[in-house]
């Protein structure tokens, strides 16, 4: 796509550049001088700290002085090494971070999502009244900053707090949400009689955890950062679905409603359908946002209760900030950044099959 | 066809029974008031910030959900003003998050301006450069970043807490795409009167995109403002923390860190959404408009 802009915005330098006048060689010059600023600061912050990062994760620096001084070793894929395979406990720290961020996104992804297509659906009716008083309701959580969110929902699952009062009203004993480490799956499992781990499960393993570990579902903690992430991407996402709503025309709905469609059928086989370029853009910065959870749990649950809500950006920073191995924190910063990669293209193949 | 009752038509044609017609305002009563649950879910977390910001900490604990604490007391704000350094940081924050803004705003129109408008060698790479800059996960960059500050000897600084995040390629594809959507026409009358380069971006483009600069100075503010990452890794001082990192200290533990001291907590929150609130409020239709263009493809 990247070249498709580029041939497409230099066309007109060319032919500009053929013949060099004046103004025109007075405008070129302008034009370096004026994107200088910006690009600096990109290649300063973006493209030299991801050269750097390469470099210290397959280095054995240990975050004093330079990591470019003659003493740092190189180690090759010793970081990485460590980390996938090493069986200790790097490895089953970011077992654990991949297996908490993977229940985390396979439930916001989708919940979000849903969410958003039908406040913007609901919020799009013509009929409705009060319609800036909706938008205004469900975007203001998205204006707000990630750590003041993180201080009220804290408070709104306390043990005693609000969430658990309102459902202790329906008769329902509400856990001590923040401090409960149970996987959510396992207590559905242990409902059925199903409380310990079949022995294939427990034998057998992902990255320093067992199948039976990755099996355990988001824990209780986790559940409730899972709704705070519902609570606050929901509202943004619905604004791009709004955008999208406005452009299916008027005539396409009228004619499923005269075919007598359902609100639902409409919703299904037409709505849907003509947003799927929303869609897709929703999805992917749904899935590429989810895998980066960081400020909840640096503000919030600092990982616990029992590690269940470390993520790998946190651990990337406990493990280099606090524990001091450099190498192995970029490693795993690289590891997520190839997650995200392959997962957004799955996700692209996959949408784009679907149409056919 | 009446536009104003589209539901009518729908539940009518397949079994057009007086019943079913009878049906809409019902059908259109129940979808409003599921809306209007929704809305109450999505206020009342900060009607209970708000009111619990002036309880003490036992009635707070012990009664979340009153939302008028009468008599009521302002404990928290005082322990906040004496006992921690809350102004501090909020100047801290307002400079960082000025001074992020402006860089950005300005060095975004410039660059913008020149990748729609002015022909120069290699515009096509450097346009590319810039978007996959935006595809890097910002998070990725966390450790790194604090490498880079390091070496560069800016760590646990105002400059190293500014510069970095005035790197905006977002921004950069946001005035890009305005700027192309300016007649040239307008330029062209400023170049033949004489004027330079950047006296004609300046005094007749740049007024013209008057729109699309208040919306990215409006998403840069609240971008800054809000900002947590960047400032764990880039300081370490308390005489530099930001509201943000000030709060996320009073979560995590510390002399104010128990379990019951919500009230202190949630007034440091809410205080510190008051700005970003306000300016919400004030430009609400750019705020969301340009959350609409910025994302889209």
């Amino acid at each position: 796509m990247s070249s498709d802009v580029a041939t497409a915005t230099r066309t007109p330098t060319s032919s500009r550049t053929a013949r060099p006048s004046p103004h025109g060689r007075r405008q070129a010059r302008a034009g370096w001088v004026f994107t200088a600023p910006a690009l600096l600061l990109v290649l300063l912050f973006v493209g030299l700290p991801v050269v750097m990062a390469v470099w210290v994760s397959v280095s054995g620096w240990r975050g004093r002085g330079s990591p470019f001084a003659s003493g740092v070793p190189f180690v090759g894929l010793d970081n990485y090494r460590t980390l996938l395979a090493g069986g200790g406990l790097p490895t089953q720290d970011l077992g654990t971070a991949l297996r908490n961020n993977f229940w985390y996104v396979v439930l916001v992804v989708p919940l979000q999502t849903v969410v958003a297509l039908l406040l913007a659906v609901a919020v799009n009716r013509r009929t409705l009244r009060g319609r800036g008083f909706f938008r205004t309701a469900f975007y203001f959580p998205s204006v707000t900053s990630s750590v003041a969110i993180v201080v009220v929902f804290l408070f709104l699952f306390s043990a005693s707090g609000a969430v658990n009062q309102v459902i202790g009203v329906l008769g329902i004993d509400g856990p001590n949400w923040f401090a409960d480490p149970r996987g959510v799956l396992h207590v559905l499992l242990g409902a059925l009689g199903v409380g310990e781990s079949p022995g294939a499960l427990a034998d057998h393993g992902f990255i320093g955890i067992s199948w039976w570990e990755w099996l355990a579902g988001p824990s209780v903690a986790m559940s409730a950062l899972i709704l705070l992430a519902v609570f606050t991407t929901s509202g943004t996402f619905m604004l791009l679905f709004l955008a999208g709503l406005q452009n299916i025309s008027a005539e396409v709905e009228e004619a499923a409603l005269v075919d007598g469609a359902s609100s639902f059928q409409r919703l299904r086989h037409v709505t849907v359908p003509m947003l799927r370029p929303v869609l897709f853009t929703v999805l992917t910065l749904g899935l590429v946002g989810t895998w980066q959870v960081f400020d909840q749990i640096y503000a919030g649950t600092q990982g616990g209760p029992a590690k269940t809500t470390i993520t790998p950006a946190y651990l990337s920073y406990t493990t280099s900030f606090v524990d001091q191995r450099w190498g192995q924190g970029a490693a795993i910063a690289f590891i997520l950044f190839a997650i995200i990669v392959v997962l957004t293209l799955v996700q692209r193949a996959v949408l784009r099959g679907d149409r056919t | 066809m009446s536009r104003t009752a589209p539901d009518t038509v729908a539940r009518a044609a397949p079994r057009p029974s007086p019943r079913a017609t009878r049906r809409l305002p019902v059908g259109g009563l129940v979808a409003h008031a599921v809306l209007v649950v929704l809305a109450v879910v999505y206020v009342f977390p900060f009607l209970i910030q708000v009111a619990n910001a002036f309880k003490t900490d036992g009635d707070a604990t012990a009664d979340p959900l009153d939302l008028l604490p009468l008599p009521g007391t302002t404990a928290a704000f005082t322990t906040l003003f004496t006992q921690l350094d809350f102004p501090r940081a909020a100047m801290n924050s307002a400079v960082v998050a000025v001074a992020v803004t402006l860089g950005r705003v300005f060095f975004d129109c410039l660059a913008g301006y020149a990748l729609a408008r002015l022909p120069f060698r290699g515009r096509g790479i450097v346009f590319a450069g810039f978007v996959a800059v935006i595809a890097v996960p910002p998070v990725v960059l966390l450790i790194p970043k604090f490498l880079v500050l390091n070496q560069l000897g800016i760590y646990d600084s105002y400059a190293g807490m500014i510069v970095p995040l005035m790197a905006d390629a977002g921004g950069v594809f946001i005035m890009k795409s305005f700027f192309e959507s300016v007649p040239r026409s307008v330029e062209e009358a400023s170049y033949l009167d004489g004027a330079g380069t950047f006296r004609t971006f300046w005094s007749v483009v740049l007024p013209m995109a008057r729109p699309a600069v208040v919306t990215i100075t409006i998403l840069s503010f609240q971008a800054s403002w809000n900002e947590l990452s960047h400032f764990v890794v880039s300081r370490s001082s308390p005489d530099l923390d930001t509201l943000t990192t000030l709060v996320a200290t009073l979560t995590s533990g510390g002399a104010f860190g128990q379990a019951n001291q919500y009230p202190l907590k949630l007034a440091a929150a809410a205080l510190m959404t008051i700005p970003v609130a306000v300016l919400f409020f004030v430009f609400q239709r750019q705020v969301m408009a340009g959350t609409e263009g910025a994302v889209k493809e």
